[in-house]
């Protein structure tokens, strides 16, 4: 068997240049230095359909937005108590996204799973930015190694923790695998199709179901028999 | 008499090791399916989770930043006597799982279905979950808790007779294929299947197949056992790995459970545990002792009975 090759590894920061996205291909594996801000369906909805301020001055203090809750309990005195950290799956936030880099500024969506080449071009592409997957995904030990100090916690009381805005220093934070480029390919696409050309043998020998269900026909007057 | 603060000290050590630990028979398993996977990226992926847990051992923190959802699986003997009632046991268990949830501390995933409110302590409307099993001929109480991840990897379907094997393959390709993609079930996982029961009981069956049984444990029907072996090479040679990446690391080990059901039908369930298969176990006795694992053994012949009566002396000759 030939041994597997390992990846690019790339340090890059939360406020990347134009020219250093550039150089990302797909595959590459890349560790984090700055600030980042964590940002999911509470948070767009507060700052894009309640129109709330944001807590904030973005992409100024960072241009790193990553969907995450994490595994953290806010002390007494107002101290964090931060563990693991792991993203959340990004494909839910599509809505959002677009408005989101107008109000943000964000060049990095950082994530769980990414989004579609359709939704990088629509959206990605015209902001300049890129997407970056988390690894595993259970790799929260990992990132919680890299997180130096929660910087603020906002919207703590009309969001509850696990939907609130953290705002986190890190350093050489990661791993996670460029999973879009500045054109808006998607790595996960590249190896979809590349595995759905093996998928039909694996089915050898198997049979659809006597009874089928509505989503495997669309015509809703089947008999589905 | 087993006491209540015994019970609630053990839990709150039990959501540790969980959250922690990963169990010793996923970690053996994982290594040997890292050792195959010849695909570059879904290898970098299993190289780095074997990281993570190292670092999650070395720093004490939790191995994944989402901390599923805790449940426990609480098996009694017929002989044991607990300090306030299961009651008590209940208020126990459900205050050791909102101290560990700030303590550890554990993301406070739990929230309201609608309203989505949230305790931050992983305790509200039925939740945790608590199940109980007996067993004949003990007087200890044992207490598993399984830390569930994932909102993909599950999926049920009422299935036929005339489907038959090439229908549940079909079925189980159909789940890992959906869910593997992107790797939103982070696999490479164990996978549990129910078989037949009824709706309701295929779930609980396949669930508890995932959860709590070890890799490399087989079922004792010599059948199934061999079902399981076909169905976790059937699942690594889709040409998936980790992530969804081209490889081949899906299915760490595949186990099944079956309950008799309705003679028309043969539902099906298929379940997921993750990367991060989380589950501990602790014995406790009236004399204070307890011993930990992480292998529930839980289904034992007592379990997985299939007469009216329970005749252990004939059970055991049949083991012998
Ligand atoms: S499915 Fe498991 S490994 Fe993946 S993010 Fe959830 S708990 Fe972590």
């Amino acid at each position: 068997m030939e041994r597997p090759q390992p990846p690019r590894r790339i340090r890059l920061s939360t406020n990347p240049a134009p020219e250093a996205l550039a150089e990302l291909k797909l595959g590459d594996v890349v560790y984090l230095d700055g600030v980042i801000y964590t940002g999911r369906e509470g948070v767009y909805k507060m700052a894009l359909e309640d129109g709330a301020d944001l807590p904030l001055d973005l992409p100024a203090e960072s241009a790193a937005n990553f969907h995450c809750s994490p595994a953290a309990m806010q002390r007494e005195d107002g101290t964090f108590n931060l563990g693991a950290v792991t993203a959340t799956a990004s494909f839910r936030f599509t809505k959002w996204i677009g408005k989101w880099f107008a109000k943000s500024g964000a060049k990095l969506i950082l994530g769980k799973g990414g989004m579609s080449s359709a939704d990088y071009r629509a959206h990605f592409v015209p902001n300049g930015a890129i997407y970056l997957t988390t690894v595993g995904y259970g790799t929260g030990a990992l990132l919680g190694r890299g997180v130096k100090k929660v910087r603020a916690l906002h919207w703590r009381k009309e969001l509850g923790l696990a939907q609130a805005m953290w705002v986190i220093e890190v350093e050489n934070f990661g791993p996670f695998i460029v999973e879009s480029d500045l054109e808006g390919n998607s790595l996960f696409e590249r190896e979809n199709a590349k595995t759905a050309a093996n998928i039909a043998k694996a089915y050898e020998g198997t049979r659809p179901a006597v009874l089928k269900r509505f989503g495997e026909t669309d015509d809703r007057s089947d008999e589905l028999i | 008499m087993i006491p209540l603060d015994l019970i609630q000290r053990t839990a709150e050590v039990l959501m540790e090791k969980a959250a922690i630990e990963i169990p010793q028979d996923y970690l053996d398993g994982l290594k040997a399916t890292a050792a195959v996977e010849d695909g570059d990226l879904s290898s970098f992926v299993l190289q780095a989770m074997l990281e993570n847990y190292e670092a999650a051992k070395e720093d004490r923190r939790a191995m994944c930043g989402d901390t599923g959802c805790p449940r426990w699986y609480v098996k009694m003997g017929n002989e044991a006597r607990l300090e306030g009632g299961p009651v008590g046991l209940e208020a126990a268990l459900r205050r050791a799982t909102a101290n560990a949830t700030n303590n550890i501390p554990l993301r406070p995933n739990r929230v309201h279905p609608l309203w989505r409110t949230d305790h931050d302590n992983n305790v509200g409307i039925n939740a945790p979950e608590i199940e109980y099993a007996f067993e004949p001929d003990s007087d200890w109480i044992e207490l598993t808790t399984v830390h569930k991840g994932g909102l993909f990897g599950t999926d049920y379907r009422m299935l036929f007779p005339s489907d038959g094997i090439e229908g549940i393959k079909r079925f189980y390709l159909d789940s890992l294929v959906a869910f593997g993609k992107r790797g939103l079930a982070c696999q490479p996982a164990i996978i549990g299947i129910g078989l037949g029961g009824s709706k309701d009981t295929c779930m609980v069956l396949g669930k508890r197949a995932a959860c709590l049984r070890t890799v490399g444990d087989r079922n004792p029907d010599p059948k199934i056992a061999a079902l399981e072996e076909e169905l976790k090479e059937l699942g690594n040679s889709i040409g998936m790995g980790a992530m969804g990446f081209v490889g081949k690391s899906m299915v760490v080990d595949c186990h099944i459970e079956v309950g008799y059901c309705h003679t028309g039908g043969m539902q099906m369930s298929v379940h997921a545990f993750c990367l991060s298969s989380r589950r501990a176990v602790a014995r406790l006795y009236a004399n204070g002792r307890v011993e930990y694992r992480t292998d529930p053994e839980w289904f034992t012949q007592y379990q997985r009975r299939e007469t009216v009566e329970w005749n252990a002396h004939s059970h055991q000759e049949e083991s012998a």
